[in-house]
C-alpha cells in the first residue's frame, strides 16, 4: 500500500516533469531552428550546437550524480542510491553516445574530418568506455551487493580520472606539434544565446524526467528481485514440511 | 605504524614466496613483455629518426600488456586456492592486505621491466642507460599497480575475469600510458625541458590514485 502510494507521487511528479520538458524542448527547437540566425562562416550545420551541448551537458550531469550516488552507497550502504546511480549512469551513457554521434556529424563538414583526437573528444569517447566498464561489471558481478559496490568504485574512480584524462590528452597535443584543428570563436548573438539557453533547460528537465521513469523501474526490479527471493523460499519451505 | 610495515612486508613476503616456489607468474609475463616487443619491431618502423618515440610506445604497450597477466593471476591464484578468504580473515587492517598487494605486484611487475630494459635497447640500439628512465618507469608502475591491484581483485570475484580487467582498467589508466610513454621519449632523445611536467603528472596521478584505491578497498572485499 505504501509503495503504490509512492508511486503515484513519483509518477505524479513525472508526469509534470514530461510536460514541461516538451513544452520546453519544442520552445527550444523553435528558437534553434527557426529564431536564431543562420551562423556565418558554419551555416545551418551550426544548428546541431543547440542538441549538443546540452546532451553533453546532460552526460557530465548524469556523471555527476553518479559520482555523489556511488559515494553514499559506499558510505551508506542503502540500496537506493546504487539505484539513483545506475538511473543515471545508463541516461548518462544513452546521452554520451549522442553527443559522440552528433559532434561526429557536425565535424564531418566543418572540420572536414569524423574525429580528431582533440582533448575534448577523446575525454568523451573515454568517459563513453569508463560508462561502458560501469555496466560490463554489474553485469559479471552476479550478485546484487557486489554489483552495486563494484560498479559504485568505477563511477568514483571515472569521475577523478575524466579531468587527468583531459589534462593529459591537452598536453599531449600542446606539448607534441601537431596541426590542431580549431574553430575560429565569433561572437554569439543574442538570439543564439537565448535559444542555447532554452535548450539547457529543456535537457535538463528531460534528464530529470528519464531519472524518474528510470528510477521507477529499477525499484521495481529490486522489488521483484525480492519477491522472487520470498517465494523461492517459502516453496522450499513447502517442500521440507510436506 | 612499524606493526604495520611488518604486516605489509609478511604479506608482500608470502607472495615472493609462492613465485619462489611456483614460478607461475615471472617467467610468462617476461616473455610475454620480450615478444610483444619483438612483435611491434614488425608493426613500427624502428630504425629512423622517430625510433625513440615508437620505442617508447612499444616498450610501454608490452609492460602494460604483460602487468594486465601478471594482476590477473596474482588475484585469481589467490581466490582459485582459498587464500584470499585466509588473508580476509587475519586480524589486519584491509588497507595493509590492500597495501601488500599492491607492493607485491609493483615488485614483480617492475622486475620483468628491469630485466626487459636491457633487452629491449639491445635490440634497438636505444640510449636507455639513465637514471631518469628509472624513475619514470617507476612512476608509471606505481600508479598501474595502485588501480591495477583493486580492479583485479574485483574482476577476479566476476564470471569473465580476463575479459573485464583490461576493458575496465585502459581507459581509467590513459594518463598513465600517455604521461610515460611522452616522458620516456624525452628522455631517450635527452630532451628534459617538458619532462618534469610528464613526471608531475605521473606522480600526482600516483598519489591520487593510490589514495582512492586504499580508500575503497575496505568495501570492496567486504562479502
Amino acid at each position: 500500500m505504501i509503495v503504490k502510494g509512492k508511486s503515484s507521487w513519483a509518477s505524479g511528479v513525472g508526469l509534470v516533469l514530461g510536460l514541461l520538458s516538451a513544452i520546453t524542448m519544442a520552445i527550444g527547437m523553435y528558437l534553434g531552428l527557426v529564431y536564431a540566425p543562420e551562423d556565418a562562416i558554419q551555416g545551418n550545420a551550426q544548428r546541431i550546437f543547440y542538441i549538443h551541448v546540452p546532451m553533453a551537458w546532460v552526460a557530465f550531469l548524469a556523471f555527476g550524480v553518479v559520482f555523489l550516488a556511488a559515494i553514499m552507497y559506499l558510505w551508506k550502504r542503502a540500496l537506493i542510491w546504487d539505484q539513483i546511480a545506475r538511473s543515471s549512469a545508463e541516461i548518462g551513457l544513452v546521452f554520451t553516445t549522442l553527443v559522440l554521434v552528433t559532434g561526429s556529424f557536425w565535424g564531418r563538414p566543418i572540420w572536414g574530418t569524423w574525429w580528431t583526437w582533440d582533448a575534448r573528444l577523446t575525454t568523451t569517447l573515454l568517459l563513453w568506455f569508463i560508462f561502458l566498464g560501469y555496466f560490463m561489471i554489474r553485469a559479471y558481478a552476479g550478485d546484487r551487493g557486489r554489483a552495486a559496490t563494484y560498479s559504485a568504485v568505477i563511477g568514483i574512480i571515472g569521475f577523478f580520472d575524466v579531468p587527468i584524462i583531459y589534462l593529459s590528452v591537452d598536453w599531449w597535443r600542446t606539448l607534441h606539434p601537431q596541426a590542431v584543428i580549431s574553430v575560429t570563436s565569433a561572437n554569439m548573438p543574442g538570439q543564439m544565446v537565448v535559444a542555447l539557453m532554452v535548450c539547457l533547460l529543456a535537457f535538463t528537465l528531460f534528464y530529470l524526467y528519464l531519472m524518474i521513469q528510470k528510477l521507477g523501474i529499477e525499484r521495481m526490479k529490486d522489488q521483484l528481485i525480492d519477491y522472487q527471493y520470498a517465494l523461492s523460499e517459502r516453496e522450499a519451505e513447502g517442500v521440507t514440511t510436506a | 605504524m612499524r606493526d604495520g610495515l611488518d604486516k605489509i612486508s609478511i604479506i608482500v613476503w608470502k607472495d615472493l614466496l609462492t613465485e619462489i616456489r611456483t614460478k607461475e607468474l615471472f617467467g610468462g609475463m617476461f616473455i610475454f613483455a620480450v615478444l610483444t616487443i619483438i612483435t611491434f619491431n614488425f608493426a613500427f618502423d624502428m630504425t629512423g629518426t622517430a625510433k625513440a618515440a615508437s620505442g617508447a610506445g612499444a616498450m610501454w604497450v608490452a609492460f602494460n600488456f604483460a602487468g594486465f597477466l601478471g594482476l590477473g593471476r596474482s588475484i585469481s591464484l589467490e581466490r582459485d586456492k582459498g587464500s584470499f578468504d585466509g588473508l580476509l580473515l587475519c586480524p589486519v587492517d584491509r588497507g595493509t592486505i590492500f597495501l601488500g598487494k599492491f607492493i607485491g605486484n609493483l615488485l614483480f611487475i617492475t622486475l620483468v621491466e628491469l630485466i626487459s630494459v636491457p633487452i629491449f635497447a639491445a635490440l634497438f640500439d636505444l640510449d636507455v642507460f639513465q637514471p631518469l628512465l628509472l624513475l619514470a618507469l617507476f612512476l608509471g608502475t606505481l600508479g598501474f599497480a595502485a588501480v591495477g591491484t583493486l580492479l583485479a581483485v574485483m574482476a577476479a570475484s566476476t564470471r569473465s575475469r580476463e575479459v573485464l580487467l583490461p576493458v575496465l582498467m585502459f581507459p581509467i589508466l590513459l594518463p598513465v600510458v600517455i604521461a610515460s610513454v611522452r616522458a620516456t621519449t624525452l628522455i631517450l632523445t635527452r630532451q628534459t625541458n617538458d619532462l618534469s611536467a610528464w613526471l608531475n603528472l605521473l606522480g600526482a596521478y600516483d598519489v591520487l590514485f593510490l589514495a582512492i584505491s586504499y580508500a575503497v578497498f575496505d568495501r570492496v572485499v567486504e562479502e
